[in-house]
C-alpha cells in the first residue's frame, strides 16, 4: 500500500506523521522552510502563495499556541483562515467527524489542520478524502492523541539543524513525560530517519512507554547519567491533564529527579542547546535559570515553527 | 539540437549591456538580480557601470503565477535587499527576458518591501515571446529562438556561458 501522505509521484500531499516519511522528503521540508524565516523581517509580512485558498483549523482538542502558529503561517501565505471550535458546535449535536469534513469540503476547504484527542483522526480524514477522489484537499496533523505531532517534530529538527548543522554526529536526549508525548514520538522518528546516531530518552519507568527501545532509543532512568555528553536536550511538559492514576509521587519530587537545572545541564556538552515544545511548567520540568539561560533556544523554536508550517502548507497545497 | 553558432558570447554581451547602462542609469541606482542568472549579472555590473550601486537579490518563487500548476519550487533562496526600497531607483537584472512573467513577479515582490521611486529592467538576452506588456530598459542582445527551446545562462569558475536547451514541459 502506498504511504497515504504521498501522491503517485512520491510528493507530500498530507502531513500525518514523520514515521515512514523518506529522509529526502523531511530534508525537503526543512530546506523549504529556510527562506520563509525571512518573510517576518519584511515590511509586508506576507507572500501570495496560497491566495484564494481556504485553511480550516479543525481543533477537536484545545490548543491556543499551535492553532495560533498555524493561523499566522496560513495568513503569511495569504490564505483565508477559518477557525472552528468543534467541541462547541456540530460534534456536540451528534454529527460524525467525516460528515463534518464533507460539509466543509462542500464549503470549498483546501487544507484541514486537524487536532484531535484520538490517535489516527487526521489519518481517517485523509484516507476518506483520498478514497473519494478529493485529492485537491489536504490534511495537516496538528497533534492526534499520543500518536504524532509532525509539525512540532519538524520545527524541532529545524531548530537542531539551525544550531548544529548536521545530525550524523549528535547525541540528543528527550527528557520527562515521554509516555503521553506525541511530540517525543514525532521527534524520535525524525531524528532516527535523518541518521542521528544516539537518541536517548530519560524519565521514570512510569512515564516511559513500554518497549520504547523498539523506536531505536537508549533508555536512562538516571538523568545525570543520561545528560552526559549531550549536544541537544529536549525537555517535555509534564502532562498533568492526561495522567490517570498514580504515575508520580508529586511535581516537587519529579523536579528533584527530572527537572533540568544548571547543575545537571553542566554534565552535557558546553555548547548544548536546550529545547522545550511549550507551554513550560517552570519549576516542574525546567528551572527558570535554564529556561531563560544562554543555552536555551526555546523562543527561536517558536519563530522557526511558523516558517516550518508555512513550508508544509505551501508544499502540500501545490502537490 | 543546440545551435551554438547563433548564440552570442555571454561575457561580451554583458560588456555590451554595461555599455548601454553607462551614463543612462542613475548614479545611485540599486541593481537587483533575479535568481539565479540575474543574480550573477547583478554581482558583476557595479564593476562595469560607474556609480554607487548597492546590489540586492530577489527570489520570485513565492510570487510566481504557475504555483497552482507546478507546486512549490525547491531550492528557493532568501530575497535580500540591503537598502531602503522606499524611494530607491532600482534596476531589476535578469538573464533572459521571455514571457515577462518573472519580471511581473519580481515587481510585485519589490512592492512588499516598500515604494520604489522608479524601477528599470536590464536583461542580458531578449528572446521575444512576451505574454505581458514588459519591455527592457537596457538589453545586451536580441535573439530569435523557437518557443520550445530555453536559453540558459550558466556560470563556471566565474565565467558566464549561454546555451540553448530543449524545454521540459
Amino acid at each position: 500500500m502506498r504511504n497515504p501522505q504521498l501522491n503517485a509521484n512520491g510528493e507530500l500531499t498530507h502531513l500525518l506523521t514523520l514515521e515512514g516519511l523518506p529522509p529526502d522528503v523531511i530534508r525537503g521540508i526543512l530546506d523549504a522552510a529556510t527562506p520563509f524565516v525571512s518573510i517576518a523581517e519584511r515590511e509586508v509580512k506576507k507572500v501570495p502563495l496560497l491566495r484564494g485558498k481556504a485553511v480550516f483549523n479543525l481543533f477537536f482538542e484545545n490548543s491556543t499556541r499551535t492553532r495560533t502558529t498555524f493561523e499566522i503561517a496560513a495568513k503569511r501565505l495569504s490564505a483565508d483562515v477559518i477557525n472552528l471550535n468543534i467541541g462547541a458546535s456540530s460534534t456536540s449535536k451528534g454529527e460524525t467527524l467525516l460528515d463534518t469534513v464533507d460539509n466543509l469540503v462542500a464549503m470549498d476547504a483546501d487544507i484541514f489542520v486537524v487536532r484531535h484527542s484520538q490517535s489516527g483522526a487526521p489519518h481517517l480524514i485523509a484516507a476518506h478524502l483520498n478514497a473519494h477522489g478529493r485529492t485537491h484537499v489536504h490534511v495537516v496533523n496538528a497533534g492526534d492523541g499520543r500518536h504524532a505531532h509532525p509539525t512540532q517534530g519538524l520545527l524541532d529538527l529545524y531548530t537542531i539543524r539551525h544550531y548544529k548543522r548536521e545530525f550524523h554526529h549528535l547525541t540528543v536526549a528527550i527528557v520527562g513525560d515521554v509516555l503521553h508525548s506525541r511530540v517525543a514520538r514525532s521527534l524520535i522518528h525524525g531524528l532516527t530517519t535523518l541518521g542521528t546516531p544516539e537518541v536517548r530518552v530519560i524519565g521514570p519507568k512510569t512515564l516511559l512507554p513500554t518497549a520504547v527501545q523498539a523506536m531505536g532509543v537508549r533508555v536512562f532512568h538516571d538523568m545525570r547519567e543520561g545528560l552526559r555528553g549531550c549536544d541537544v536536550v529536549v525537555m517535555l511538559r509534564l502532562q498533568n491533564e492526561r495522567m490517570k492514576g498514580a504515575l508520580l509521587p508529586s511535581a516537587g519530587e519529579f523536579f528533584k529527579h527530572y527537572g533540568l537545572t544548571q547543575d545537571k545541564l553542566s554534565l552535557a556538552k558546553p555548547d548544548v542547546i536546550v529545547m522545550h515544545p511549550g507551554p513550560m511548567n517552570r519549576g516542574v520540568e525546567i528551572d527558570s535559570a535554564v529556561a531563560d539561560g544562554d543555552r536555551s533556544v526555546i523562543l527561536p523554536q517558536v519563530t522557526f515553527g511558523i516558517a516550518v508550517r508555512m513550508a508544509v502548507m505551501s508544499m502540500i497545497a501545490g502537490n | 539540437m543546440s545551435d551554438a553558432t547563433a548564440l552570442p558570447d555571454a561575457e561580451a554581451t554583458l560588456v555590451a549591456l554595461a555599455e548601454r547602462m553607462r551614463g543612462a542609469v542613475a548614479y545611485d541606482a540599486a541593481f537587483v538580480g533575479i535568481y539565479s542568472g540575474g543574480a550573477w549579472l547583478a554581482e558583476r555590473l557595479p564593476a562595469l557601470v560607474p556609480g554607487n550601486h548597492p546590489v540586492g537579490y530577489i527570489d520570485v518563487s513565492y510570487y510566481r503565477d504557475d504555483y497552482s500548476r507546478t507546486g512549490l519550487k525547491s531550492g528557493a533562496k532568501r530575497t535580500d535587499l540591503p537598502f531602503d526600497v522606499d524611494g530607491a531607483t532600482i534596476v531589476l537584472v535578469d538573464d533572459v527576458l521571455f514571457t515577462g512573467r518573472s519580471v511581473r513577479a519580481a515587481i510585485n515582490e519589490l512592492f512588499d518591501f516598500g515604494r520604489p521611486a522608479c524601477i528599470e529592467l536590464a536583461v542580458l538576452i531578449d528572446r521575444g515571446g512576451r505574454e505581458l506588456p514588459v519591455e527592457p530598459t537596457y538589453c545586451g542582445a536580441r535573439l530569435t529562438v523557437a518557443r520550445d527551446l530555453s536559453v540558459v545562462l550558466s556560470r563556471d569558475a566565474d565565467r558566464l556561458r549561454l546555451a540553448v536547451e530543449k524545454q521540459e514541459r
